[in-house]
């Protein structure tokens, strides 16, 4: 099994009012020093071994668990735990 | 004229999009679950508002992978008219059938209120009971409204007269004030506001009939001798 681990941002350019919201409170909260703050979203996917499985993860985010047109990725593909 | 509205687990605006189509407008609709997946027998495919899948991943995401989302774009492709209204306007973005994507209101809020709109486009098979730049009041009600493109892609639909309506006063943030836009070919339009909401005087507006009105002209004109 491999273990995927996928970071999901939205792209920069693009306004997060949600990460502008979360600095605000920081700011609030004492923390001057935050001078921006971009909420994203973190997904784990245990995957069988096989052929090609780097391409069909990037396949899988381009598809369906980003959208491309206002968020980029990441991923990590690692040997996971058999089960 | 023979409608059909996709429910799909989550939608909560498929009636009335069905009462708009069948009573305010007097034609035939049904209400069509999203695993019947059979559109060839209608004349137009709407795809109501609400939550479906709950919004998980974003709005619009899950639905757009769903095989009716496939017999929709073979659709598509003949021409027949698919209006995508709030989650319907999102499943249309997320599953290609229009470009850009829906980010959250700028300022976070659901906004739940009567919204004046600008008739941009009244030559499109939706739009033609409208008056050109009329000013029309709908209801919209949306946490992720926010219309976001590139610019090369805003330049486009500037280009092809692809907004169809626009916001008076921008409520979300969207780019250009944008509140809905068809495709190229013209027959598919995904908007926020809610015409369904608005067909007829009781209801606060009727502004949102001549939109059904405008499908159903045009479909008469191409289809119907002596219409």
């Amino acid at each position: 099994m491999k273990k995927v681990k996928i970071y999901i941002t939205l792209k920069q350019g693009v306004l997060d009012p949600q990460g502008k919201a979360v600095q605000d409170s920081l700011q609030t909260l004492g923390y001057d020093g935050v001078k921006e703050a971009r909420v994203g979203k973190y997904m784990e996917l245990t995957v069988e071994d096989g052929e090609n499985v780097e391409k069909k993860v990037e396949d899988m985010c381009a598809k369906l668990l980003a959208n491309p047109v206002i968020e980029d990725y990441e991923y990590t593909i690692e040997e996971g735990v058999t089960q | 004229m023979k409608f059909a509205v996709i429910v799909f687990p989550g939608s909560n605006c498929d009636r009335d999009m069905y009462y708009a189509a069948k009573d305010a407008l007097g034609e035939e609709a049904e209400l069509v679950w999203y695993q019947d997946a059979d559109l060839a027998e209608y004349d137009a495919i709407l795809l109501p508002g609400g939550f479906s899948y709950g919004d998980y991943l974003r709005s619009g995401a899950i639905a757009s992978t769903s095989h009716v989302v496939a017999e929709i774009k073979k659709q598509a492709k003949k021409g027949v008219p698919i209006l995508g209204v709030c989650n319907g306007f999102q499943i249309l973005l997320e599953s290609g059938l229009l470009p850009g994507a829906m980010l959250r209101n700028q300022k976070l809020k659901f906004m739940c209120h009567y919204q004046e709109l600008i008739v941009e486009n009244n030559k499109t098979m939706f739009t033609t009971a409208y008056q050109d730049k009329e000013s029309i009041s709908l209801p919209i009600a949306h946490g992720e409204g926010n219309y976001y493109c590139d610019q090369e892609t805003l330049k486009e639909l500037q280009a092809n007269n692809q907004i169809v309506f626009t916001y008076a006063d921008n409520p979300n943030g969207s780019i250009s004030d944008i509140a809905g836009i068809i495709n190229k070919e013209g027959n598919v339009l995904g908007m926020m506001p809610h015409p369904e909401r608005a067909v007829e005087d009781i209801l606060g507006s009727a502004d949102g009939l001549k939109l059904f009105q405008s499908v159903l002209n045009n479909w008469r004109e191409a289809y119907v001798t002596n219409a």
